[in-house]
């Protein structure tokens, strides 16, 4: 009988990885689902700039106050987690605080002391997050794409944090054992005078529930990831790897329409000749994006680690001045587009059925994408190096290029480049008439 | 260009006027500010004239990048032939297009904004600025997304309004946070989309903040767009819309 709780330790550590790694597996799949893009060049640019921008933060804080506030989530976040694995030690193998057995008490000492004043400093930086998105009522997070699940999904992660921290304050101020070597309960020595009133047994028991509960909670939150917009605490950092490297305002030529192109301008080449065998395979079924499996994969990832922090939608100008588009909608729509498709995949047996459903027009509206000024400012603005204006760009390209269904103007506008070399209506042969003007 | 190949000779640059400063009367105006500062450069330049076509830029922004790589490859082909090595170019979106997506396609050149360019000329102390009529004047400069954000130049343009012993006052969003003046990504040749306001006009409030005696600009679109903005709110008669290279050869009285 003795093993019982470490067998439920170890039954509940396995569902609880066994479920995540499950749903990582859907996952990559899902993002492979985009096309493929070549992103093996400058590996030490990439890996400089996943330690500046995902590591180093260095986009956060271009907005202090939640920069610095996001600073401290993320430092505790990441520190307090050491705990973690004595907690799974002690589970798996049945000790208690395993740490105190081989690390100097000093040492020991000073790490729970450090945990337990981030947490109080995470638990202040929620608060403050909490206030500015219930109270405060920070504009961005108030856009038409904020309401309902995204705005719940903001609340549940913020009170997960809350729950957390305070298991983790009242498991070491109920232990009696910790609190008499009074090392390192810095902040938990004020909370142990609350339960002074208790029976030993009942602070024990206080002591095991919270541990108990800590450890779950943190599995339940590792299992909620991947249904909530905060998977880029793991996403952030391929993500800010396979980031754009060339300047913001190269957009790719695509490669299709060059052989096209070339084709056109070769006096040799013969217009009736039958395209040699396998040509056709390779050729792209068409041009720019009107759905997720047209998106290269990158643009997917993207979507999967925006947090909807709608950095992005406040410094768009069309969103500024009222224009439908948001980039931030961009990347929601994008997600819960490719979800819709993964989950069809998963009911399928792994075949997409044809569900009539598409990207554009069912998710972003051709308003929405004639509203971008392609000025990058969203680009600029994330700071986890997710690209909208990539995407807004693919699926312009597919309603021009396929369904030349662009606006009237930029009709004649292309026209005129077409006829005369220039977007407006004047005679090439007047180019250098402002020499003699 | 073609007087000097047929010379035998290589300019020491092709001014690429692009479609503004070829025919919009009020980049045109711009163009020719220039060209006078290339003259007292005492720099030898060369134009493609009634061989220069679209870069493609707003093509390829609007979607249709057959239309884009078209216009490319043909740019690219003149290019070439004159084996041309060195460009500047004073419109922002034919410097981005050049620079970056003509590479790509077989063009690849040195590619420098007018602003890059008049301060190597400054620097080589080929060309001197004087504040002139504008010693001490409040000037903000709106920064061009395909020159700044697109391509991270932000000093260039400044330094040189510096050196007219200007007083440069900055925009609550300037740089890499500068906002749009509405014309990009094809938005110039369309109406915009329905909303409250115009971007022109929003980015015209945030320069009026600054109480500025000039708008500064480096590409022609922005202008007109602040131009107009500046209309729309009646301020026509006290603050005017010139780019940098208007600035330094008014001051020279050029």
């Amino acid at each position: 009988m003795e093993y019982v709780p470490n067998i439920i330790f170890a039954v509940i550590l396995i569902i609880g990885i066994g479920y995540f790694s499950r749903n990582v597996k859907k996952l990559f799949r899902n993002i492979k689902l985009g096309r493929d893009l070549d992103v093996s060049d400058d590996k030490p640019q990439r890996w400089k700039n996943m330690s500046m921008i995902a590591l180093g933060q260095s986009k956060m804080v271009k907005r202090p106050i939640a920069g610095f506030l996001h600073v401290i989530v993320y430092v505790g976040f990441v520190i307090i987690n050491i705990e973690v694995l004595e907690i799974i030690i002690d589970g798996l193998i049945g000790t208690h605080r395993i740490g105190l057995h081989i690390l100097p008490n000093a040492v020991y000492g000073f790490l729970i002391g450090s945990f337990e004043v981030l947490a109080v400093l995470v638990l202040i930086a929620v608060v403050v997050f909490w206030l500015r998105r219930n109270v405060i009522k920070l504009k961005r997070f108030l856009s038409a794409e904020m309401k309902g699940w995204p705005k719940s999904d903001g609340n549940i992660i913020l009170y997960f944090e809350v729950v957390l921290m305070c298991l983790f304050l009242i498991m070491n101020a109920t232990d009696l054992e910790f609190q008499a070597l009074n090392s390192g309960n810095v902040i938990s020595q004020f909370i142990a005078p609350w339960f002074h009133g208790f029976s030993e047994g009942t602070i024990h028991l206080i002591e095991r529930s919270a541990w108990w509960l800590h450890i779950i909670g943190i599995l339940v939150f590792l299992n909620y990831l991947y249904f909530s917009k905060h998977l880029h605490i793991l996403l952030a950092f391929p993500n800010t790897y396979y980031g754009k490297l060339t300047p913001k305002g190269q957009f790719d030529n695509l490669e299709a329409v060059t052989k096209e192109v070339k084709m056109m301008m070769d006096p040799n080449v013969d217009p009736f000749a039958a395209p040699p065998e396998g040509e056709d395979a390779a050729m792209p079924a068409k041009f720019g994006a009107s759905d997720v499996q047209d998106l290269s994969w990158v643009n997917l990832l993207n979507a999967y680690t925006c947090t909807e922090c709608g950095r992005c939608t406040s410094e768009c100008p069309a969103n500024q001045t009222g224009k439908k588009l948001s980039p931030r909608k961009i990347m929601m729509d994008t997600r819960d587009r490719l979800e819709e498709v993964g989950k069809n995949i998963d009911a399928n047996k792994g075949e997409f059925k044809e569900d009539g459903k598409q990207l554009l027009g069912d998710y972003i509206t051709n308003e929405e994408l004639w509203a971008c000024t392609s000025c990058n400012a969203c680009v600029e603005a994330c700071p986890v190096s997710i690209d909208p204006l990539n995407i807004i760009m693919q699926m312009r390209q597919y309603l021009v290029m396929e369904q030349s269904a662009a606006p009237m103007e930029l009709n004649n506008m292309m026209t005129n480049i077409e006829n005369n070399g220039a977007p407006w209506p004047y005679n090439q042969m007047d180019r250098l008439n402002w020499k003699n003007e | 260009m073609a007087e000097f190949m047929a010379a035998g000779k290589q300019p020491e640059v092709l001014f690429w006027v692009g479609c503004a400063g070829s025919f919009d009367d009020r980049a045109k105006k711009i163009t020719k500010a220039f060209v006078r500062l290339l003259n007292k450069a005492n720099v030898e330049f060369a134009v493609l004239g009634t061989e220069e076509s679209c870069t493609g830029d707003p093509a390829k922004r609007a979607g249709n990048e057959f239309l884009f790589q078209m216009q490319a490859v043909t740019n690219i082909e003149v290019l070439n032939a004159y084996e041309v090595k060195s460009i500047v170019t004073a419109c922002p979106h034919c410097f981005n297009t050049i620079k970056n997506e003509y590479p790509g396609l077989g063009g690849n050149y040195k590619v420098v904004h007018h602003t890059q360019f008049l301060k190597d000329l400054l620097n080589d102390g080929r060309l001197t600025i004087e504040g002139g009529q504008f010693k001490g004047k409040r000037i903000t400069f709106h920064d061009p997304c395909y020159l700044g954000r697109a391509n991270n130049v932000y000093e260039a343009p400044r330094e040189l309004i510096r050196k007219l012993d200007a007083e440069l006052v900055e925009m609550k969003s300037c740089k890499s946070r500068g906002l749009c003046c509405g014309a990009g990504g094809a938005q110039m040749f369309k109406d915009a989309e329905p909303g409250n306001k115009e971007v022109n006009i929003e980015r015209t409030e945030q320069a009026l903040e600054t109480k500025p005696e000039i708008i500064a600009a480096g590409c022609p679109f922005c202008n007109t767009m602040m131009t107009d903005g500046v209309k729309n709110k009646e301020k026509e008669g006290e603050i005017a819309v010139m780019d940098i290279a208007e600035l330094i050869a008014n001051a020279q009285d050029l």
